[in-house]
């Protein structure tokens, strides 16, 4: 047990490497804070977009969301910070990070939007018209706001998933949080750092994680 | 143009490559369908045991979910490969992306089913009771089929998007589609390797997402 507490909860480690988890922490949060908005207004515009009934627009739409939620967001990540500078497109790794959560969950959070502005009955944009709304306010106006919501679950779902996710910056050398502990695990020989970012992490996402699991219960129990 | 065409699509390069890619496609596909199995296997296990158990073993399980569910699968997989060979612990680099994410899906599986059971309307246990049922009769005749029905869409979903963490093991140095790719890209000074990698990423996926928003839609025409 002493060998246990030694390896991985040893105070002596912990002290020597707290600077490092400090700015890992600042990192992360400067990712989550720049990526959130970015992707949240992509994939507002694609659901909008889709909400004007285009056909060829749509099936490009459909196309963009479905593509981007097949890719592992580290392929798109590797593909960008690796595969774009071969064409003389190279990115810094924050960037690189930024764009390739963006990108992935413009996919995720276009669907959400989609869906939750579909399932808007169709009389409601009829109203709208003869009320003589025009198209993008019968959206901003009528739509929108009742599509909103609908989708609160599955957004505040995927926005703690993005947040998660930014930890594969880790893979590009951009020491946030996680690839701060690898560093520190590495110049003390101890696992603790690695104890020590569980704990942040856990610490940091675990309200919004019971807050995602109440409001997808309460949609499971209203689909019945 | 051209340098589009000779830095992505390289045909001497994609040719000379691709069984190593390729090769990374089946230990892809080899963890995706481990992790489907031991994350809803184990967490359709929880959420019976949480209604079936006492306080202690059901403040185990909360724990369980709630800790996999918060940490990020590369926290989990990282963590498992460097840090639990110091408690003696030494996992191949497949079984701890396996572990790891079977052990996240897992997390969410349970709650998914927990939460599915739990909407079970209270006059079903009544009904139940009336004709004789007992607890686990109830349990495994009434209340599981109406909540795995109602999981589904929801089960899916999650099991593609955490399936998709599978390219996260090169982070352990797993040989699996993406690893193989960027070691290959490194030899050939050329990217064309990832190019492939992203299609079979896609021929992995896409029909997947399709079919995930097959389901979504769905219950609407079923009922």
């Amino acid at each position: 047990m002493d060998l246990f507490l030694e390896n991985f909860a040893n105070v002596d480690s912990l002290m020597r490497v707290y600077p490092l988890l400090l700015q890992g922490l600042r990192l992360t949060a400067l990712l989550a804070l720049a990526t959130l908005p970015i992707a949240l207004l992509t994939g507002l515009v694609i659901g909008v977009l889709y909400g004007l009934h285009r056909r060829w627009l749509n099936v490009f739409l459909i196309g963009w969301i479905d593509l981007f939620r097949s890719f592992p967001v580290l392929v798109l990540l590797i593909l960008i910070f690796y595969g774009l500078p071969f064409l003389g497109l190279t990115l810094g790794s924050f960037a690189a990070v930024v764009m390739a959560l963006t990108l992935n969950n413009s996919g995720y959070y276009g669907e959400i939007f989609r869906a939750g502005i579909e399932a808007v009955p169709h009389g409601q944009r009829e109203a709208a018209r003869t009320l003589g709304l025009r198209p993008l306010q019968t959206m901003f106006l009528v739509v929108l706001p009742q599509a909103l919501r609908g989708v609160l679950a599955p957004l505040a779902s995927n926005s703690l998933e993005l947040v998660k996710s930014t930890s594969i910056a880790a893979l590009v050398a951009l020491p946030e949080l996680l690839r701060s502990a690898r560093v520190a695990q590495e110049q003390t020989y101890n696992p603790t750092p690695l104890t020590a970012v569980a704990i942040i992490f856990f610490l940091l996402l675990f309200p919004f994680t019971r807050i995602v699991a109440k409001l997808e219960r309460d949609l499971l129990a209203r689909s019945r | 143009m051209d340098s589009l065409l000779e830095n992505y699509f390289n045909p001497a390069i994609l040719a000379q490559y691709f069984p190593s890619v390729l090769a990374g496609f089946w230990v892809t596909l080899l963890v995706a369908l481990s992790v489907i199995a031991i994350g809803i296997g184990l967490g359709l296990l929880l959420a019976i045991l949480r209604c079936f158990c006492g306080r202690l073993v059901n403040a185990l399980i909360v724990i369980f979910v709630d800790v996999f569910r918060t940490l990020p699968q590369l926290v989990v997989i990282v963590f498992v490969y460097f840090g639990l060979p110091y408690a003696g612990l030494t996992l191949s680099p497949f079984a701890a992306t396996v572990a790891s994410l079977g052990a996240v899906l897992s997390a969410f599986a349970a709650e998914i089913f927990w939460a599915a059971i739990q909407t079970t309307p209270r006059g079903q246990w009544d009904g139940a009771k009336a004709l004789g049922l007992g607890f686990t009769g109830t349990m495994f005749l009434i209340l599981l089929p109406q909540a795995i029905r109602l999981a589904v869409p929801l089960l899916a979903n999650r099991a593609i998007s955490i399936t998709k963490g599978t390219a996260l093991g090169t982070a352990v140095s797993l040989p699996e589609i993406l690893g193989q790719a960027q070691s290959a890209m490194a030899i050939a000074a050329n990217p064309s390797p990832l190019t492939l990698a992203a299609a079979l990423y896609l021929a992995l996926f896409l029909p997947l997402v399709a079919a995930s928003r097959w389901l979504e839609r769905r219950p609407k025409w079923v009922r």
